[in-house]
């Protein structure tokens, strides 16, 4: 008889990982996770948001034990150039209130929490263990071979949730090696600062709420990357995320990028002095809706960074994470009803994938890198602009506002030109919205 | 054969940093670790069950958290984890917690039978004190062979094991009967890569919480309260200065400059 | 706990340690520490010893001011065994009563120290390098190291005697003061049957075998000495300087030394009069084995390396270079002055 040590084997215990884990050995599936960190989170990098709707379906209410730190009641996203910031500010009470909308959390804990809930619904999960390559045979995944003694281990079905670098995504063909133009380098740093400076700073009225930043502009000198700054309950984390090829062709080193944004007088007083705690380093995948490689073959799915799935618009990596990791585990039990775990039955997966929110959102923001990287100057030379005409309507130096408006549409004209703008706000709507 | 190891969780020392503005130790952040000669004894243990057959079990007290450093052990070969777990051990010194581990051991004893081979570290890294294996031993009345180098042989029909052990001036070999209670050096063994398998039992298995619920363990020998020996302060020892760098002109004015800096210390030394 | 009637106990006692019958000199140190003890107190200082032959060591610790010296000599204390000198000692200590139990943080006296204190059900402090007395209450204040040497803790025993410590040996001056003391002979009836232990083999030092912690100049050698055949001028050194060879986990992980002459977190933790390191960086690893030694003299070819900040001399230079020159000037040095 062939050799079955597991109904699943998950390479991998991030978020779709453990997701995927949870599903399963809920429905009483033989699960094992394999981890390669000294544990769950320990080799994991976030930025640090996590939107609770879909872990929220999964365990309910699990804020209320889980590792978080704030939940984010005010967002914020500015543009910037050397010297100023334009924002455009949302805080609301009404994320003041549970289920809440998003949270702030460190990865390393939560992702330790997380696989502690897994491993009480019955799935074992094994650390410090490296997966080597996907033992094939007769054209199907059967199992995966690991850098133990004794390592080879076999299943019905392998899911691939190894991280935006998945090797066995790329040793199974399913996909070509990353490029560089589809990956970002983040760097971040988390500050040590007191509770009630953090609260001052941010105007918060609990430990429990926070805030969260989103900064682009032109101070990237052109490059694709965003930088953020949210608030956890006694730190500060701040990163700067940036298109790697971007970063080859400016010869650009993201710890300065993140250094300059640091020293910028809109942001360094929300950080003054605090002490440098952790220095982290992570690529993430930019590559949206076009990267999303093939995501199945005979015995084997793959999830969450492993598929790039990753919105990286709106900076939902995790959520999407365990998104794809329960429709993994979902299609899995419908499989097992027939006991066919060919590619085509696993097909269903890619179903799922294209119906879910997630990817209709990642199909929503599917052209924008393409557009981006056409169109530079919609992260420089307008937010530029805007800065430049929002600083000169505040400045009191004897023109009259009119005057303003009038020297401001006709530099507008002269710069931009109004066909081109009316064109770029019709790429924007055409490329977003149908 | 049946070998029980007491393992301790501490912090890893080597990250330990000292704020000398307040005198204290910073310890946030600091991994929390089996005490590294411990690993070495639960990695000889399982040698030892690996070539006589047999089984291993491990024992800790401390925090739930030290759950961790169990599990961690059960990976490495060991088949069964008791964490000896209770408000009341709290602030024991070395005189409490070798009572505490006595109880909890026997307490083992009664569910798993009789012990050959106890093992531990020389020492904790944390501590220092090498004082609890001793203890254990004593209240075990059974031969204690410290800093062991290496075990050389073992008859299972004499029930005699054969120990190297450093002392002094160098090594002896000692030939004891079971049981025993050995503590070990570094160099017993090389740490292995531990087999899959291995870790998939110590997935699965549980490892059972001893309390003084459970145990006939005396709470009036244990804790804080009761133990002999009470911490009256700890502050941190001066901050070692840098010192100087001497290199001169030539190296050898560097080495005449050095001798005549220690020379009063050779001569207090007897040296010269 | 139970409480004793500690107002029984009186005078400091310590244990004379010997080697084939040569007292260790970190019994000559105590006696020395403890007479200022006993001053305060007001008591005297007893000391013990055992083995086959020990009733000569008498003189000797007269010579340094002891009071007292108890002995119990029997075929079964040749060697050193943990069980009998534990069961001996106990008799001893719970005959007499002393108030204080100072024994060497030798490998010897911390196998036995353990023992002896958990027979006795009292407390005992490990490796000390400072002993005081309260003067209020008369509690003695025992000081260790721990956490790798980063702090300091002051420790007491205040409802249970003996207070016993472990001593660690070369932090007080063993000082000369002569007084007419008396010997006392005394025997214990060991249960033969209850000692299942024999020594089959001795192996005197070797490459392989040594207890660093034994030796007041301690010379390592790291990876900056580039090759296993450079760990020459290493041992060359400590010889002339009457001291061992070490090395750092890099060098031992090299294969240029056994890992029994590992100084650091994992190895052996040193604190000698001298200690000289050798193209070692200084990871914290490795400073926390040995940065409690007095005199620490660091040789490194990169100026930045972090032994540096705890060097008392610091040499930037080839160990290569360096090493031979120092061989020469101090084998030259200590011919001239003896």
């Amino acid at each position: 008889m062939k050799r079955k040590d597991f109904d699943v084997i998950i390479v991998g215990a991030g978020p779709s990982g453990l997701a995927a884990g949870f599903v399963l050995a809920k429905a009483g599936v033989n699960t094992i996770i394999i981890e390669r960190g000294k544990f769950p989170g320990s080799k994991n990098v976030m930025g640090g948001i996590f939107y609770t709707k879909a872990m929220d379906d999964l365990i309910p209410e699990f804020y209320k034990e889980a590792p978080v730190e704030r939940h984010i009641i005010e967002q914020n996203l500015w543009f910037m150039d050397d010297v100023s910031h334009l924002g455009v500010s949302f805080k609301s009470q009404k994320y003041n209130s549970e289920p809440f909308n998003s949270f702030s959390v460190f990865r390393a804990k939560f992702d330790r929490w997380f696989a502690k809930k897994v491993e009480q619904m019955g799935a074992l999960i094994i650390n410090e263990t490296v997966v080597t390559q996907p033992i094939v045979e007769g054209g199907k995944v059967v199992g995966v071979k690991t850098d133990r003694p004794d390592g080879d281990l076999y299943a019905d079905v392998v899911i691939g949730a190894d991280g935006v670098n998945s090797f066995l995504a790329k040793q199974l063909g399913l996909r070509n090696k990353i490029k560089p133009n589809i990956v970002a380098l983040a760097v971040k740093e988390v500050i040590g600062l007191d509770k009630e400076k953090i609260n001052d700073r941010f105007q918060l009225r609990s430990d429990k709420e926070g805030a969260a930043y989103e900064m682009t502009g032109p101070f990237l000198d052109g490059m694709e990357g965003m930088a953020w700054l949210y608030t956890n309950s006694s730190s500060i984390s701040i990163g700067v995320g940036v298109v790697i090829q971007d970063l080859i062709e400016h010869k650009t080193n993201p710890n300065d990028l993140l250094e300059k944004i640091k020293a910028h007088p809109s942001v360094a007083p929300l950080i003054e002095g605090g002490q440098t705690k952790e220095y982290l380093a992570h690529m993430i995948p930019e590559g949206g809706y076009y990267a999303t490689p093939k995501l199945f073959t005979d015995g084997f799915l793959t999830t969450g960074d492993a598929i790039m799935f990753v919105n990286n618009v709106n900076r939902e990596g995790s959520n999407l994470a365990i998104e794809s990791g329960k429709l993994a585990a979902k299609t899995y039990l419908e499989a097992k009803q027939t006991g066919d775990f060919s590619s085509k039955s696993l097909s269903r997966y890619q179903d799922k994938i294209r119906k879910s929110f997630a990817c209709k959102d990642l199909s929503m923001y599917k052209n924008m890198p393409k557009l981006l990287e056409e169109k530079r100057y919609f992260l420089t030379k307008y937010p530029q602009f805007f800065i430049d005409f929002v600083y000169d309507w505040f400045s009191v130096d004897g023109v009259s506002k009119p005057d303003k408006i009038k020297k401001a549409k006709k530099e507008f004209g002269d710069k931009f030109g109004y066909v081109n703008f009316a064109k770029d706000l019709y790429a924007i709507w055409r490329y977003m919205i149908r | 054969m049946h070998l029980l190891v007491f393992i301790k969780q501490v912090p890893d020392a080597s990250q330990v940093r000292v704020n000398y503005n307040t005198g204290t130790l910073i310890r946030e952040g600091v991994p929390a670790i089996i005490n590294p000669f411990d690993k070495h004894a639960i990695e000889e243990a399982v040698r030892i069950k690996e070539k006589f057959s047999g089984t291993v079990s491990v024992i800790t007290m401390g925090p739930p958290m030290a759950e961790s450093s169990l599990k961690e052990a059960l990976s490495m070969g060991v088949d069964n984890a008791y964490l000896l777990s209770d408000r009341v051990f709290a602030g024991s010194d070395t005189l409490a917690t070798s009572y505490a581990l006595w109880a909890g051991a026997k307490k083992i004893i009664e569910e798993k039978g009789d012990v050959d081979i106890f093992l531990s570290g020389k020492q904790a890294i944390d501590g220092d004190t090498a004082q609890t294996g001793p203890g254990i031993a004593t209240r075990f009345d059974i031969p204690l062979v410290t800093y062991a180098i290496a075990i050389k042989d073992i008859d299972l029909k004499k029930r005699t094991i054969e120990i190297v052990r450093l002392i002094e001036s160098g090594a002896e070999t000692i030939e004891t009967t079971f049981p025993c209670f050995i503590t070990v050096e570094e160099e017993i063994n090389k740490i292995r890569y531990a087999p899959l398998p291995y870790l998939i039992r110590a997935a699965r298995a549980t490892i059972k919480i001893l309390n003084t619920k459970n145990t006939k363990i005396d709470s009036s020998k244990c804790g804080l309260k009761n133990s002999p020996t009470k911490v009256k302060k700890a502050f941190t020892p001066q901050k070692r200065e840098r010192g100087e760098m001497i290199n001169k002109g030539s190296m050898q004015d560097t080495l005449n400059f050095l001798y005549e800096n220690i020379e009063s210390t050779l001569k207090d030394m007897g040296k010269i | 706990m139970i409480k004793q009637d500690i107002g029984e106990y009186k005078h400091i006692w310590i244990f004379v340690e010997h080697k084939d019958g040569k007292a260790k000199s970190v019994s000559f140190e105590l006696i020395s520490k403890a007479r200022e003890l006993a001053e305060v107190l007001g008591c005297e200082v007893h000391t013990f010893a055992l083995g086959k032959k020990v009733k000569h060591l008498a003189d000797e610790v007269f010579r340094y001011g002891a009071n007292k010296f108890y002995f119990i000599e029997d075929n079964l204390l040749s060697e050193y065994k943990t069980e009998p000198f534990r069961d001996a000692a106990s008799y001893l200590i719970d005959k007499y009563k002393p108030e204080i139990v100072l024994i060497g943080a030798t490998t010897l006296g911390r196998d036995l120290a353990g023992t002896i204190a958990t027979k006795l059900n009292t407390g005992l402090t490990a490796d000390t390098t400072g002993l005081d007395i309260d003067k209020k209450t008369n509690n003695l204040l025992m000081t260790r190291p721990t956490f790798g040497g980063n702090l300091m803790a002051t420790i007491f025993c205040p409802d249970n005697r003996p207070q016993m410590s472990t001593s660690r040996p070369g932090v007080y001056k063993a000082v000369e003061f002569s007084v007419e003391g008396e010997v006392v002979e005394e025997s214990f009836k060991f249960n033969k049957s209850n000692y299942l232990k024999t020594v089959i083999d001795k192996t005197l030092e070797s490459e392989e075998a040594v207890n660093l912690n034994f030796y007041d100049v301690i010379v390592a050698g790291g990876l900056g000495m580039e090759t296993k055949e450079n760990f020459k001028y290493v041992k060359e050194l400590s010889s002339i300087l009457g001291g061992t060879w070490a090395a750092s986990r890099k060098a031992v992980q090299m294969g240029w030394a056994p890992q029994t002459r590992q100084v650091g977190q994992t190895g052996q933790t040193v604190h000698p009069k001298i200690y000289i390191a050798c193209g070692i960086s200084g990871a914290i690893q490795h400073q926390v084995g040995m940065k409690s030694s007095e005199i620490i003299i660091a040789i490194n070819k990169d100026e930045e390396a972090p032994i540096f900040e705890i060097a008392t001399y610091g040499i930037v230079g080839e160990t290569g270079k360096i090493l031979p020159a120092m061989i020469d000037l101090f084998r030259e040095k200590i011919k001239k002055e003896r």
